[in-house]
């Protein structure tokens, strides 16, 4: 004879059901927590000759999204990262951007493009109204610009105003000691090799009026041959030199005005030397090139800045970028302006974030502010020194002062007439 | 425009060495790639879009080859032997399957291998660009001649590349294999039923021609940043010599990519915002003058 078992549940089936209902009112956050994640959408330059700052922008979002996510996510929130390739095409980047809010469901969005592709996310942003940090942008104008200004947007990068401040005030010490008067520029011919070669110069004659600047070299982006820029340079003699050429072009360029002795005829100053991006992959680094600090471990000289730098090459076999610092501080950013608003909600992230300090590796007295009047990072170690061949590579910075970069760049804003 | 500059260089002995050498350096390398191409059109009537990824072939094989030797001379014959493998293979396999189709359908198989060619380099190499070295006999002071600045290395590429134009010159001239590649470029099929394997001939040109291509980019990859996709630019400069020489003339080829080597070097003297452009309204005015190209010869 067998047994016959009667509709509906079982007692033991009842009493677990009754046993989880209980626990999940008891505790909402886990069930949430288990129910969803949140996702951030990240568009950036993962294929061709800039894919670097993709893949060590990604490497840097998704060490810091590890520790987050082990502290609990955002407000209880798992992180979930869905990050896509524009390929550095603005036009991509937006269309990237728009489809990760629309289709994946992203809720905030990271944006790791470069300058050309950031002012496109900005309009997607202005558009969506979803939270997003611009991470690798430094052209002032993101930020410094009202007419750019949306309360969504915030910018965890550089800003090249900053770097033009104190590399201008480095510079125009050396110039005066040295008797540096006939200068040349070279740098990439788009908005961030035009605006922030102007910034420079203009601080330069700043505190060294009678600086003249002999010649000026365009080279475009991602040029394969600079022979005939190297050349051009030589021809003019200058004593100085100054260049914001980065990644791969600015290799290019030193390998080639190496064998010319370029170097050893004039005082280069070269704003990206600085970052192992071009540092290690340099074979014959020539010394005494003056750079900005970009990523290096070893700036600002703390426990905390080394050992971020280690824990990104103990995880990635390579030193991180100026990208990645700048990646790895929205991740921060983001962390604590959600536990300060206990949510994961953009608008009240947003909120939290507008004056937000925090304790950070890179900061000039070891925190970065999140200034509220134009929601851009400000107080990250900034200086400038002179590179030799090997580690550590820049052996002393010369640090920017803030105070001196805080007011002289509120004077190039009511110049510009951004206030 | 800075007309001061250029005619202060002109009247300068230094300048016009400096910057008559950057021309050569410029349109050397140019050549090599240029001068494969036009070999491969000239005999198999083929445009090659992908040769610039042989290009860059030539400066992955030569800086491997060079990080694990450190031999400089190995890493050159790497380069280019290695693509000269890579386009008897790339010919055999693929190329031979498209003679004689539509030019829109051999443009696209050459597309889609140019993008493939890419992703292959991102795979083996990375996506991050690398740089090779300047090998330590050329880590040396530059020559001063009459004044003006001239790196030896540079030097030796452009005496390398003129040997290659002189062999290649006087073999297609003077020797039977060279003669029978010309009888193939004019007549495929006479030479065919004259029990010649027309096979083996375009096989050996498409290997000839990524040689060429692949020996550009080795001796580029001292002095230039490698990246995947980085053939891609050198292609579009060297589309603009054959055409300017002439599609299928290697001497074309040659004074093609000087003609575009000085433009650029004395361009970026007087014309520092239009040298680019001047390079294509140099292309534009030979074309409107003589549409064969200045070596070119006229299609019955």
């Amino acid at each position: 004879m067998t047994r016959t078992r009667k509709p509906g549940m079982s007692r033991r089936a009842t009493l677990a059901m009754m046993g989880a209902g209980a626990a999940t009112f008891a505790m909402p956050w886990v069930a949430r927590a288990q129910a969803k994640t949140i996702k951030i959408g990240m568009p950036t330059i993962l294929s061709g000759r800039v894919a670097q700052l993709g893949t060590s922008s990604r490497n840097a979002v998704m060490l810091e999204i590890e520790k987050v996510n082990a502290a609990g996510g955002l407000a209880g929130r798992t992180i979930e990262m869905v990050i896509r390739d524009s390929k550095g095409q603005p036009q991509e980047a937006a269309r990237v951007a728009r489809e990760l809010v629309n289709t994946d469901g992203c809720e905030i969005l990271i944006d790791a493009e470069a300058s050309s592709g950031a002012f496109a996310v900005h309009e997607v942003a202005r558009d969506l109204g979803v939270l997003c940090l611009h991470t690798n942008s430094e052209t002032s104008a993101l930020t410094a610009d009202p007419k750019q200004h949306i309360p969504n947007a915030f910018r965890t990068a550089r800003q090249g105003v900053h770097d033009s401040i104190v590399g201008g005030s480095y510079a125009a010490a050396i110039a005066k000691a040295k008797g540096l008067k006939k200068w040349a520029t070279c740098s990439p011919d788009y908005a961030y090799g035009r605006d922030t070669t102007g910034e420079y110069v203009t601080y330069l004659k700043r505190f060294a009026p009678d600086i003249e600047i002999i010649s000026e070299s365009w080279p475009k982006l991602f040029q394969p041959d600079y022979t005939e820029v190297v050349t051009k340079i030589l021809q003019a003699k200058p004593q100085a030199l100054y260049s914001c050429l980065w990644g791969g072009d600015l290799t290019s360029y030193i390998d080639q005005a190496n064998i010319y002795a370029l170097f050893s005829q004039m005082e280069v100053f070269a704003v990206n030397m600085a970052d192992y991006t071009a540092l290690t992959v340099v074979k014959n680094l020539p010394k005494g090139i003056h750079s900005g600090n970009r990523y290096i471990k070893t700036y600002p000289a703390t426990p905390e800045n080394a050992a971020w730098g280690d824990a990104y090459k103990a995880k990635y076999n390579e030193y991180p970028t100026n990208w990645s610092w700048e990646n790895a501080t929205a991740i921060m950013l983001l962390a604590e302006a959600s536990k300060k608003a206990n949510s994961a909600d953009g608008k009240k992230i947003a909120e939290a974030l507008r004056g937000l300090k925090i304790k950070s590796p890179f900061g000039a007295d070891g925190t970065v502010t999140m200034r509220a009047e134009d929601q851009t990072l400000v107080g990250y170690a900034i200086g400038w020194g002179t590179t030799i061949p090997q580690e550590p590579y820049v052996p002393q910075v010369q640090a920017g002062d803030w105070k001196t970069i805080f007011e002289l760049e509120a004077e190039w804003k009511k110049s510009k007439g951004y206030t | 425009m800075d007309l001061d500059a250029l005619t202060g260089c002109l009247a300068s002995s230094a300048c016009l060495v400096t910057q008559t050498t950057s021309g050569f350096i410029i349109g050397m390398l140019l050549f090599l790639v240029a001068v494969g191409l036009t070999l491969i059109f000239g005999v198999l009537k083929v445009v090659n879009f992908s040769h610039g990824a042989f290009y860059m072939f030539g400066a992955y094989f030569a800086m491997t080859a060079y990080q694990l030797s450190g031999s400089f001379a190995l890493a050159m014959l790497c380069g280019a032997a290695g693509t000269a493998i890579l386009g008897l293979i790339f010919e055999r396999v693929f190329m031979s399957r498209v003679y004689g189709a539509d030019v829109l359908m051999q443009l696209l198989v050459c597309y889609a291998f140019v993008l493939i060619f890419d992703d292959v380099v991102r795979m083996i190499w990375g996506p991050e660009f690398k740089s090779m070295g300047m090998p330590a006999a050329f880590q040396v002071a530059p020559l001063f001649i009459a004044g003006g600045v001239v790196p030896p290395y540079y030097l030796l590429l452009i005496g390398v590349a003129l040997a290659a134009a002189m062999i290649l010159g006087l073999g297609l001239a003077r020797t039977r294999i060279g003669k029978v590649i010309r009888a193939a470029a004019h007549n495929p099929g006479m030479v065919s039923a004259l029990g010649i394997n027309t096979g083996l001939i375009y096989g050996g040109v498409f290997a000839l021609g990524g040689m060429l291509a692949g020996l550009a980019g080795a001796l580029a990859a001292p002095v230039r940043s490698l990246t995947p996709g980085m053939g891609f630019s050198v292609l579009i400069e060297s589309f603009i010599v054959t055409v300017i020489g002439g599609m299928g003339s290697i001497l074309g080829a040659l004074i093609g990519a000087i003609l575009i080597g000085m433009i650029r070097s004395f361009g970026s003297l007087g014309f520092p915002l239009f040298t680019e452009g001047l390079m294509y309204l140099f292309m534009v005015i030979v074309l409107v003058s003589r549409p064969t190209g200045l070596f070119g010869k006229e299609v019955a």
